[in-house]
């Protein structure tokens, strides 16, 4: 078992009452869907606010980053980075940048 | 002394103000859920401590929040508002076919009787029910599989169920009202439904002016004690039945525009009637830049404006559906809330009006409990 860690937006944080970032205990390959089926069970008010709850689709302004990559459309069962999977770098998800 | 707790939902967070009955000085405590949409939030009239409050971000969807001492704490509750059976599909803006969706909560209205008892009433257009203070929602589907509904289609605003009418003697009659689509009624506790639109035109907005269903209901309010009577501000047209919604004649008389959102009945007096005219459809703020709420004491047709502590040059806000409501003191209070983030009170039945917040973020929801 790979113990990974998460960075939550802050809105996301407030709601799930977590002071800082997280680190979960992830079973079997590091995946994204591993990833946050994980912080889901962990912290249930969370089911729709990453991703669709029937679905599991990414909601649309919801991004992933890891190791300076954007990981946001890649299917949901692929690896995770290394480095990710190993814990020395975060799992970032992000609130998508607002603006004009 | 009485008490009154004005529940204001923003653009950006909730904010609980108190007062005595006075109404003179406030307490404003928030923003709660800074950063959140607050579309509605709502007590119960069983139990004035628990709350039932909706959060919602394009981001991060929808959160049910649930208070049981008066706002003072709150707990997520249940959000997963799952369409019950084959979900179908309604007209999209090009006329095709689309899935129906889950977007948003727009409005909660607890039960009268039963504190655990709540209705939501939802984006895409669907009204759900909690029996369990608000843990779990269940779809009451003969709304939105009513034989008409695969051709409803969304307004700019979205295909919203935004009022929701209970018996207030608990019996099983249930009104909605959703954006361009209309009225729709259930005698059976929210298992079938009929379209209650007679009587409404929408010339130049829907093909048929006198579809049965089409018609963009901006808000309905009734006195409880007088249930069959209802009180409809249309997109054009203020409007009342006298039979539950089986007919409806307009009673815009005199105001200087008869477009507008919210819609609000006196406390006591069953035929007092509030309503904030709106210039247009396309230029949603207050004719001449003068904000008037306009007050009829015959249940419609004669109105008069009131203005009096209201700015009355160069203001363009609007005031939304759902942000208006009255307590239940004597003289009743009125209070409105606008999208420049001014909550108004009026102690005295709306002779008199006062700021009692000036800067809030832009005001989507105002509820008002009277409290002992």
């Amino acid at each position: 078992m790979a113990m990974i860690r998460v960075v939550l937006p802050a809105h996301l944080r407030t709601l799930a009452g977590i002071a800082g970032d997280v680190e979960l205990p992830v079973d079997g390959p590091i995946t994204q869907r591993a990833v946050l089926g994980a912080i889901e069970a962990r912290y249930p008010v969370l089911r729709g606010a990453i991703r669709d709850q029937v679905t599991h689709r990414r909601r649309a302004l919801v991004r992933f980053y890891a190791c300076r990559q954007d990981l946001s459309n890649d299917p949901p069962d692929t690896p995770l980075p290394p480095a990710v999977a190993g814990g020395t770098e975060p799992f970032l998800i992000v609130g998508a940048m607002a603006g004009g | 002394m009485s008490r009154v707790r004005v529940l204001v939902g923003t653009r950006k967070g909730a904010f609980v103000i108190t007062s005595d009955g006075a109404r003179t000085d406030w307490n404003v405590r928030g923003p709660e859920f800074g950063g959140w949409e607050v579309l509605h939030a709502k007590g119960s009239p069983a139990d004035p401590d628990r709350l039932y409050l909706a959060q919602w971000t394009d981001w991060f969807g929808q959160v049910i929040q649930r208070s049981d001492d008066g706002g003072e704490t709150w707990q997520p509750v249940g959000k997963d508002f799952a369409y019950e059976g084959a979900v179908g599909t309604h007209l999209w803006y090009d006329g095709t076919p689309h899935p129906w969706e889950f977007k948003r909560v727009w409005h909660l209205e607890p039960s009268a009787t039963d504190p655990d008892a709540v209705y939501a009433g939802v984006e895409d257009a669907a009204l759900f029910r909690s029996t369990d203070g608000g843990a779990s929602w269940q779809e009451l589907a003969g709304l939105r599989s009513h034989g008409t509904s695969r051709d409803w289609q969304p307004g700019a605003g979205g295909m919203c169920l935004h009022t929701v009418l209970l018996d207030p003697a608990g019996g099983g009659r249930i009104l909605t009202a959703t954006s361009a689509v209309g009225v729709f009624r259930s005698d059976d506790h929210g298992e079938t439904w009929t379209p209650a639109n007679r009587g409404l035109r929408s010339e130049g907005m829907i093909a048929d002016p006198e579809a049965p269903v089409g018609h963009c209901v901006h808000r309905i309010a009734r006195h409880p004690s007088r249930p069959a009577v209802l009180f409809m501000q249309k997109h054009w047209d203020v409007m009342r039945s006298d039979d539950a919604g089986d007919s409806w004649r307009e009673i815009s008389g005199n105001l200087p525009s008869d477009f507008g959102f919210p819609i609000e009945v006196h406390a006591h007096e069953p035929d007092t009637v509030y309503v904030v005219p709106i210039k247009s459809d396309s230029e949603h703020y207050p004719p001449e830049g003068r904000l008037r709420v306009y007050r009829s004491r015959t249940g419609g047709d004669e109105w008069e404006a009131l203005a009096d502590g209201l700015p009355q040059e160069h203001c363009y806000v609007n005031v939304l559906r759902d942000a208006m409501a009255v307590d239940a003191l004597d003289p009743c209070g009125v209070y409105f809330g606008t999208t420049g983030g001014q909550v108004y009170v009026s102690p005295d039945a709306g002779d008199h009006w006062t700021p009692i917040a000036r800067d809030l973020p832009a005001v989507l929801s105002v509820e008002v409990q009277t409290l002992p």
